[in-house]
């Protein structure tokens, strides 16, 4: 018994010890891994972020550099916080929050202590930044706008978020990312690779050499320069337009689906989300929940398209056979079934064929066709279901798959969608007959309906819209080059053009007419309706314009849609025109048109829901004048409510 | 032949393990002292390459050693320890302080060490007083005796402020149970470390409390003895004041620097402040042997490619925080492969002194495996964080010449006295 003492003793802290050791290096330690070693230290070398050019070679957005104080807290050692808070101008509360929250996202890693210092800032902090351990500078490059338009489509770069360093490893804290627009769908392509330096440390914090002879280092691979199909003046034209104005407009090439320009308003300068004071201008503008400068109206606003979806059912129409051009329907001022009015018209003559159906857009017309459509068919289900393929080819009521990271279905219902409404055959086509004209259940986009528009304008095919004209040296996707058929046969569009053009002849666009172009458009008037204090309540309708020009070769397909505008011709139209002329001649000659755009507002109109008080609409409703926009006047469209930015 | 016969007597197992430890030792070494490049591994500005030369000193020492007649330790080992005191005696007046530790002769360039080798010194005349036939260790009388042999030596060391080499001298204990020791005092022992930690990590009254059932609950449930209650009562007291005794002793006869590694180890610092000071001094170091360790994974960072290492963040790397090294560059196989090789060479010793026919050898083997189980213990705890800081050095491992020499001696006149067993009667 007494020879086993020891013996035991020995066997079993042996035991312990391996355990110990299973406990500290198996069990315990995550994968080894250098990046989190703080014996070595990650030095990153940020290339240069992709430049991004306009379809015509003018540069939009470059770069500046920039410089963040960083920090690893558990190196930071005592230090004189008053003089390192005063050459930052921050207090010592801030420092100690900072230096906390660093701490709790990871004591090891470093993080970004105050970012984006000016280069004066950066001039100053530069000679003492020495005498603050754990504190050094990182250079990177910021966004430099060359332009003030085009926000919702360039986009902006910000600070990863935690949950991307989490999930995705190239990321480390105080990188920037492209967060909106093209910035955020061509990140990759734009942010080139950044290089990494790994230097041994020892445990004074000193450098004593390059780890393992740099063979994990690498050299920064560039970003590459972008090429984008926005037309900037275009674009810039467009933005002005829309001063005072909600809604959107999206012209897209025909020929090519190119998105020659993609407006949103209320928008804003791009400038403001850059540097230090992006945070504070950001949540400015997210906090607008009115006027929603962030809510990229032209890819996302989902609408219903109102009477530029007539022409749907036109094609359709003749597609199915179940009516000619030829075929002329009786308009009572609507359409009636036995004596029931299920939709109302305006005052035209009676009764027109297709041509003319489409050049006075009238309601009872397209429900006939609509009604014969469907009912071509026993079961209503099943012509519901013939009308919903041929419209949805033609990119409506699903993700259009262009190369912008927002955007919305739409709505384009079938027979399943009105079987589990009504239960199933217990519905016939009068149930749903505002879709025929764009209102009931159907519902899309602006980018949806001009791409609608070049699908006509190219007689029966589209190509996916897209905002990427080329990236240095690379083709680019396939996707972007290949031809999406519509159901409709080539020979049943020049019928429907035909309408079109004769809107601007004859129809609803005739005051709207530009001189030495032919276009062809079509109105609309979206009914549209708002949840007030739990109500709900009818507002102006929304002013909605389709078109493409010229009528043969198309060079430009166009949606625009004003919110509250009213009548189709009214504001949307008249954009609409403005915009075709001018991405065609270059220049406007209809100045009396477009200073009537230039002087006319709708903000009144938009701040009628939150008045609180009793307030008409449409014609009740009456034009608020302002003074000329000009072109030099730099306003945002939100400083009327939001006071201050910090430029 | 006669030659030949003698070698293979030598306890080849004993020596390869030796042999193995010191050469993986070296590498370590190599490893936490070098400064880039190596040009020479006989580099005598550097501490690997004056190793290098301690080592093939060391080579010639066993060669020594092994040559002298077996007889001879039993014979002289008076005359050793007492040759040994007279060193640690003239420590007082030519001694050097190093660390604040008055423990070195300073020879030319080099440092000698005695109290390192008064531990095989000491081992040599216990074994020697034990091995006498007159001699009983049942008795109280030869345990005093015995055991002043041994206070002496650790009493000028504690006095020359070196406190860890001092706390070796424990490792006697195991020497003197196995000789006849009686249980009680394995009782007491084990009953005192209790005590201890219960008394500094909670208090007085709970320490008192506890030893208190255990006492009553062993006398009335086990020993079942209801009548007689002095006794139990007696040694209530007696805890009672050797708790407050262990307190008073911690707060007022330790050293700070000692109390501190005390209270880390319990966790009994809760003033931030002061805490924060401990993670700058004797806890960064520990935490950084900790985090070279942990960083090694399984199978570890590579000979030379430890990041920890080569930034020379772990203080005192290349002596008392070796195994560190060993846990960053060659992981827990190469970590768990040193413990291993350690364990097997103290049971290796063990099953040798068992076998020993001549109590002189038996007593020395097992004073042999003791001191460097208590060295293996104490540092390679201590590394892990499972043991209060106690600075001593890990046997063979660890750089230093007087240590290397001292281990080997006392391994060696081991290897010889076992190599004679067959000649023993």
């Amino acid at each position: 018994m007494r020879k086993l003492l020891l013996l035991s003793l020995i066997v079993l802290v042996g035991f312990v010890f391996i355990a110990r050791l299973f406990y500290l290096q198996v069990y315990n330690e995550d994968p080894y891994s250098l990046y989190e070693d703080n014996a070595i230290r990650k030095v990153f070398d940020y290339p240069k972020r992709g430049y991004i050019f306009d379809r015509h070679g003018r540069l939009l957005v470059a770069n500046q550099p920039s410089y963040d104080v960083m920090f690893i807290p558990r190196e930071v050692k005592p230090l004189d916080t008053l003089e390192f808070c005063n050459l930052l101008k921050i207090t010592k509360e801030d420092f100690i929050k900072f230096y906390e929250k660093a701490y709790r996202y990871s004591p090891r890693l470093p993080s970004v202590f105050i970012p984006q210092l000016s280069r004066m800032e950066y001039a100053v902090l530069q000679e003492k930044i020495r005498k603050y351990e754990g504190f050094y500078i990182q250079k990177r490059s910021l966004r430099d706008y060359q332009t003030t338009i085009g926000a919702n489509v360039l986009g902006d770069i910000g600070e990863v978020n935690n949950y991307i360093i989490e999930n995705d490893p190239y990321y480390k804290s105080g990188d920037l990312i492209g967060k909106q627009g093209v910035e955020l769908s061509y990140e990759e392509v734009l942010r080139g690779v950044k290089g990494i330096k790994f230097i041994q440390k020892d445990r004074f914090n000193r450098d004593i050499g390059p780890y393992k002879d740099k063979v994990y280092d690498t050299l920064p691979q560039p970003g590459k320069d972008i090429t984008i199909t926005i037309d900037s003046e275009l674009q810039k034209y467009g933005e002005l337009l829309m001063r005072h104005k909600h809604g959107g407009i999206i012209a897209i090439e025909p020929s090519s689906g190119e998105i020659i320009s993609m407006v949103s308003a209320p928008s804003y300068n791009p400038n403001l989300l850059v540097g230090r004071q992006r945070s504070r201008n950001f949540s400015k503008l997210y906090t607008d929940t009115i006027a929603k400068p962030l809510f990229d109206r032209s890819l996302k606003a989902q609408y219903a398209p109102g009477s530029p979806f007539k022409v749907l059912s036109a094609l359709i129409g003749l597609q199915e056979k179940v009516v000619t051009t030829e075929d002329q329907f009786t308009c009572r001022h609507g359409y009636y079934l036995g004596n029931r009015r299920l939709t109302g018209c305006h005052s035209h003559a009676s009764p027109l064929s297709m041509n003319q159906g489409i050049a006075q857009s009238c309601n009872a017309y397209f429900v006939n066709v609509y009604r014969r459509i469907i009912d071509k068919y026993d079961k209503a289900a099943d012509g519901m279901d013939v009308w919903s393929n041929h419209v949805k080819s033609f990119g409506l009521g699903d993700y259009l798959g262009y190369d912008l990271k927002i955007g919305n279905k739409g709505r384009i219902p079938d027979g399943a969608f009105y079987d589990k409404w009504y239960g199933k055959n217990r519905w016939s086509s009068t149930y749903n007959i505002s879709n025929a004209i764009g209102q009931g259940e159907v519902e899309t986009t602006p980018i949806q309906l001009a791409n609608m528009v070049a699908a006509i304008a190219n007689r029966g095919y589209y190509y996916t819209p897209h905002i990427i004209k080329n990236i240095e040296g690379e083709p680019i996707d396939e996707k972007y080059t290949t031809k999406n058929h519509t159901t409709i046969d080539k020979e049943h569009f020049e019928p429907v053009v035909q309408g079109m053009f004769d809107v601007y002849n004859t129809g609803t666009a005739y005051s709207l007419q530009v001189p030495g172009i032919e276009i062809c458009g079509k109105t609309g008037t979206a009914e549209n309706f708002m949840k007030i204090d739990g109500k709900h309540v009818q507002l102006t309708d929304h002013s909605i314009f389709v078109a493409f020009a010229p009528k043969d070769n198309p060079k430009i397909a166009i949606a625009v849609f004003v919110e509250n505008g009213y009548w189709g011709s009214r504001f949307a139209g008249r954009i609409a025109s403005l915009m075709i002329e001018k991405y065609i001649k270059g220049e406007v000659s209809m100045t009396s048109m477009e200073n009537w755009i230039l002087t006319h507002s709708l903000e009144n109109e938009y701040a009628k829901p939150y008045s609180g008080k009793e307030f008409g609409i449409n014609r009740q409703s009456a034009l608020q004048v302002i003074d000329k926009i000009t072109k030099d006047t730099v306003v945002n469209p939100t400083t009327t409510r939001t006071s201050t930015f910090n430029q | 032949m006669q030659r030949e016969y003698k070698l293979l007597n030598f306890d080849w197992i004993t020596i390869g393990l030796f042999l193995l430890l010191v050469i993986f030792g070296w590498l370590n070494i190599m490893s936490a002292s070098h400064n880039g490049e190596i040009n020479s591994y006989f580099d005598m500005s550097q501490p690997y390459g004056k190793q290098s030369v301690f080592i093939l000193f060391t080579l010639a020492l066993i060669v020594i050693i092994l040559a002298l007649d077996a007889k001879f330790y039993e014979r002289f080992a008076s005359i050793i320890y007492v040759v040994s005191i007279l060193s640690l005696l003239g420590l007082f007046i030519f001694g050097k302080n190093v660390n604040g530790a008055t423990a070195w002769y300073g020879i030319g360039g080099m440092t000698l060490q005695p109290s390192e080798f008064a531990k095989f010194a000491t081992s040599l005349a216990v074994a020697k007083y034990m091995s006498d036939l007159q001699t009983n260790m049942k008795t109280f009388r030869d345990q005093a005796k015995t055991m002043a042999l041994i206070v002496l030596p650790a009493i000028l060391i504690l006095l020359q402020n070196d406190a860890g080499s001092t706390v070796v001298y424990a490792a006697f204990f195991f020497v003197f149970y196995r000789e006849g020791l009686q249980q009680i005092y394995l009782v007491i022992v084990v009953f005192l470390i209790g005590l201890s930690i219960l008394a500094l990590k909670f208090n007085v009254v709970v320490a008192s409390l506890i030893s208190t059932l255990i006492i009553f609950g062993h006398h009335f449930f086990i020993l079942r003895k209801r009548p007689q209650l002095i006794q139990p009562i007696v040694i209530v007291i007696a805890c009672v004041a050797v708790s407050f005794g262990i307190k008073y002793f911690y707060n007022s006869v330790l050293q700070s620097h000692q109390k501190d590694r005390i209270s880390l180890w319990l966790r009994l610092e809760n003033d931030p402040v002061k805490l924060h000071e401990m993670k700058q001094t004797i806890l960064y170091n520990l935490n950084e042997s900790e985090k070279a360790i942990s960083s090694g994974g399984l199978t570890g960072k590579g000979f030379l490619q430890g990041t920890r290492t080569t930034g020379k963040f772990v203080p005192e790397q290349h002596t008392d925080y070796i195994f560190s090294t060993v846990g960053e560059e060659w992981g827990f196989l190469g970590s768990a492969l040193v413990v291993i090789l350690f364990v097997g060479l103290l049971l290796r010793i063990l099953f040798l002194a068992e076998l020993q026919k001549s109590t002189f050898s038996r007593v020395y083997g097992y004073c042999v495996a003791s001191i460097l189980f208590i060295h293996f213990l104490i540092n390679i705890g201590m590394v892990m964080g499972l043991i209060p800081t106690i600075g001593i050095p890990l046997p063979f491992f660890s750089y230093g010449g007087s240590g290397l020499w001292a281990y080997t001696i006392l391994l060696f006149i081991f290897v010889k006295l076992d190599s004679n067993r067959i000649n023993e009667w």
